[in-house]
């Protein structure tokens, strides 16, 4: 063994590169089929960012399929209910540069609840079949109505209703959702005490 | 003497405590009215259980805990409930909230009611059902219901209870009042408290500069195992936190409770309160809250009951408006603006303060944080709040949450030593909020996306069993067919069958009363028709009588039916002249359809040429006429509705065509009936 890599330096050398290779290859080969992931595991984490509301106005049948689209390329400025915040988590986790929202799929809005005017509704059932999580309550010919918990404010019932009984009502303040706002920039900050009385009195 | 430990940073502010300590508590009295807001302590809102109009009486229970973290309310005199509506509350919103309003009667009429003559024999668990069912909720400024607070789990053992009568908040003083008047009662809650919780060793915690209430409560403490412990004032003392650092050493961890390192903590207020509702059976229905300030002729602590409105105690402290821009609830460090000072008072309303603008000015304008780092000198949770500043004012939530925002109490430390005037503690309010937002916001989609998901599943589900019905419903017909296949003959086609058996049936349909049915046929037709043309006439008539638009397309509605009818007619009459007697139609099975076809057809024909030419002349004028009269109707019609005139261009030829036709009939039948 010594005397042959004494005397063939160059081809033990060749001999045990070639060796190590072989065992590596087997070796990451093996590990390629045995730990392999399902999937693309980038399209649950941008799941998890998506607001969920399954309201489609990215153009997709619902958020996971726009994950989809997202991790195989397309913008994350599609989802109006996620908001700017979400393209800037989306962003984040993509490590891209955020872009503003696009208003071409819908502005950011306050969040809605849609809510059946209850004396109008046919019982037709359509908005039952139309709503993405199962928000809505009601058998055929017999009053409809919306379980507020559930609803994600997708808007996808209005549009079915064959007599327009369904209102997106803007969710309603009480003293448990309140909470406190940052306090307002600009004209109250970075002024010195005594311009504020001046600026005041004009205002 | 105990040994006091200290906590990281505080603030001396001024105290402003003696303007309002000249004066024993008084009583506010009852006013006429009350108004009781269903949610005044932390947690769900509490259920009315009483009617508009019913009469109560004083300690009578109107609403019930909607939930474990929740306490009830009692009335606080007696009268009748006048409404149960919104009216605003005392909340830094401004927003309105349910509230019970109570029309006092004047007489003050308490409901029955005991305590308990020796609490020391019953339950634990019967106690704190009692302190729940009085509807107490912590009195310090917090409001967190007090019984879910005393009910730690039992296998954790609480080694300190300790009753804060620290109140280090400048200008209040309905602590230091009631523990100088009311000494004897705290030490007996605390006794009670001790009872619950058993502890090994209960500590009240009074800052110094309360002397006399330390006399007080010394006095009130000798020969029981209580201690009074004083410590060296500094605000924010009082916190729970705070409070425990200094009595114990020990540091509660952060986002953890102080049961988790066996600490319960008591406000006075609520001690005293404890005391009532076991010993007294009495409900909290009233509690000690200062009215202070430059704005008020004579500060001092009111006994006040819960739902009096602000303003009603104001003016018996000689309120003068003119001067006040702002009324606070609590103190000036952590209190808020009330947003009116019609609202009520609730269990949390610990001080009233009206200040004038000297004393208390609109805070200047803030300017840039010049990072000078007086606000961490000062936080006495040790955090860094200019970093949470930034983090707040960049939107960077969860780097802030990273920094430890929960642990911030918002004493307000920070923004009274800043020297840039920040409003800091707004900052981390509403970056608190935006963060328990946005966890609430993960959880609602998390939950949509689960349902969401279910949704499909189910969908996919209902398509594959729909499938899977189909395929076994063509499984079993090919099943079928393959079994008929083998019993009736092999070699025989199913799909040959199945024509030899729609061949059989037709044919057994002609054979079995093919005249008859033909004649049945045309005289129910006729039937109809006629019966059609009726309605079609009185539905006219009606038309007309009302001077209807839709005459004209009823008119055309009668004229189409009646020409139906005559060609039915006609019809009928043909088919009794081609078969006089039924016709033996001796049709054989094997004849299909086509044949019967042809051969009808050829019956048809041939009592046609039976027919005399007069008959057919006449068959023939009268059809013409039919579609004459068809043709005219529509020509009217598309008049009457204004059509296009080419349209209407056409229609007139047509009927030209249509006359010179009858026309001709005409003079064919004249010439055969003359030959």
């Amino acid at each position: 063994m010594y005397e042959f890599i004494a005397q063939q330096p160059l081809l033990a050398a060749l001999f045990a590169l070639v060796g190590l290779g072989a065992v590596f290859g087997a070796l990451l080969g093996y590990a390629a089929e045995r730990f392999k992931t399902e999937g693309n595991p980038i399209v649950d984490q941008i799941n998890e960012i998506l607001p969920q509301t399954q309201c489609g106005q990215c153009g997709h049948p619902g958020c996971r399929p726009y994950a989809e689209a997202i991790a195989a390329g397309e913008a994350i400025n599609k989802c109006p209910p996620g908001g700017q915040a979400g393209v800037q988590a989306l962003a984040d986790l993509l490590d891209m540069e955020p872009i503003p929202l696009d208003e071409e799929h819908g502005e950011e809005d306050v969040k809605k609840i849609a809510h059946i005017r209850e004396a109008e509704c046919i019982g037709c059932t359509k908005c039952i079949q139309a709503c993405p999580v199962d928000a809505i309550l009601g058998a055929a010919k017999h009053m409809h109505t919306v379980i507020a918990s559930e609803c994600t404010g997708c808007d996808l019932c209005v549009e079915p209703c064959p007599v327009d009984c369904i209102d997106m009502i803007p969710e309603e303040q009480s003293l448990q959702t309140w909470t406190w706002d940052l306090p307002e920039p600009g004209r109250r900050v970075d002024i010195i005490a005594t311009d504020a009385t001046p600026a005041e009195e004009a205002a | 003497m105990r040994k006091v430990f200290g906590f990281h940073g505080g603030i001396h502010p001024p105290e402003n405590k003696h303007q309002s300590l000249g004066s024993p508590i008084a009583q506010a009295g009852i006013p006429a009215e009350l108004v009781l807001p269903l949610s005044q302590h932390i947690g769900a809102p509490a259920v009315p259980i009483v009617e508009v109009g019913q009469h109560v009486l004083k300690g009578q229970q109107i609403a019930e805990p909607a939930g474990f973290v929740s306490v009830p309310i009692h009335a606080p005199t007696s009268g009748t409930i006048r409404a149960i509506e919104d009216r605003q509350v005392a909340h830094p919103s401004g927003l309105s909230a349910r509230c019970i309003i109570l029309a006092s009667d004047g007489k003050d009429e308490w409901i029955e009611h005991s305590g308990l003559a020796d609490y020391r024999q019953v339950e634990r668990s019967e106690l704190l059902s009692r302190i729940r069912n009085a509807g107490i909720a912590g009195m310090g400024g917090a409001g967190f219901p007090t019984a879910v607070k005393l009910a730690v789990k039992p296998d954790a053992k609480i080694t300190t209870l300790i009753i804060n009568g620290t109140e280090c908040e400048p200008y209040i003083t309905a602590d230091d009042e009631l523990m100088r008047e009311r000494a004897a009662q705290i030490i007996e809650g605390t006794e009670i408290l001790s009872c619950i919780v058993q502890p090994d060793e209960t500590l009240i915690g009074v800052e110094d500069n309360k002397p006399e209430s330390i006399a007080a409560l010394q006095a009130a403490a000798q020969g029981t195992a209580i201690e009074v412990v004083v410590f060296p004032t500094k605000y924010p003392s009082g916190g729970e936190k705070q409070l425990i650092e200094i009595l114990t050493g020990k540091q509660v961890p952060s986002g953890g409770l102080p049961a988790d390192i066996g600490i319960v903590c008591q406000n006075v207020g609520s001690t005293v309160a404890i005391r009532d509702a076991i010993i007294d059976g009495r409900p909290l229905i009233s509690r000690i809250t200062t009215v202070t300030g430059e704005s008020v002729q004579e500060p001092r602590n009111y006994e006040v009951l819960l739902g009096t409105s602000m303003s009603y105690l104001l003016q018996q402290a000689g309120y003068q408006p003119d001067g006040n821009k702002r009324l606070i609830m609590g103190g000036p460090m952590m209190g808020f603006t009330v947003p009116d000072p019609q609202v009520p008072i609730v269990k949390t309303t610990n001080c009233l303060l009206a200040p004038s603008e000297a004393e208390l000015p609109t805070p200047p304008p803030a300017q840039a944080c010049i990072r000078c780092g007086m606000c961490a000198e000062a936080c006495p949770a040790s955090l860094l709040p200019q970093q949470l500043y930034w983090f707040a004012q960049g939107r960077e939530f969860e780097k802030a949450e990273q920094h430890n925002l929960f642990d911030c109490i918002e004493c307000g430390a920070c923004s009274y030593v800043c020297p840039s005037n920040i409003p800091l503690v707004q900052y981390y309010r509403a970056a608190k909020a935006e963060v328990v937002q946005m966890r609430r916001d993960a959880e609602k989609s998390e939950h949509s996306r689960i349902r969401f998901e279910a949704r499909q599943a189910r969908l996919e589900r209902e398509a594959a069993e729909k499938e899977a019905k189909r395929a076994a419903r063509k499984k079993a017909a090919e099943e079928k067919a393959r079994l008929a296949a083998e019993q009736g003959g092999a070699g025989e086609d199913p799909i040959q069958a199945a024509i030899e058996r729609a061949k059989a049936k037709k044919a057994a349909q002609a054979a079995g009363a093919g005249g008859e049915s033909e004649a049945e046929k045309l005289e129910k037709a006729v039937q109809t028709t006629r019966k059609r043309l009726d309605t079609a006439e009185k539905k006219l008539a009606a038309a007309m009588e009302e001077g209807s638009d839709l005459v004209s397309a009823l008119q055309t509605g009668v004229d189409k039916t009646r020409a139906k009818l005559e060609a039915a007619e006609t019809a009928l009459a043909d088919y009794h002249r081609a078969n006089p007697s039924t016709e033996p139609v001796t049709a054989e099975p094997e004849v299909d359809a086509a044949q019967a076809a042809i051969k009808k057809a050829m019956a048809a024909r041939a009592a046609e040429a039976d027919k005399s030419p007069e008959q057919k002349a006449r068959d023939n004028l009268a059809k013409l006429e039919a579609r004459l009269a068809k043709s005219e109707a529509r020509l009217e019609q598309s008049r009457a509705a204004g059509e296009e005139e080419k349209i209407i261009t056409a229609l007139e030829s047509t009927v030209e065509r249509l006359k010179d036709k009858v026309a001709e009939a005409r003079s064919a039948l004249a010439e055969a009936e003359a030959s």
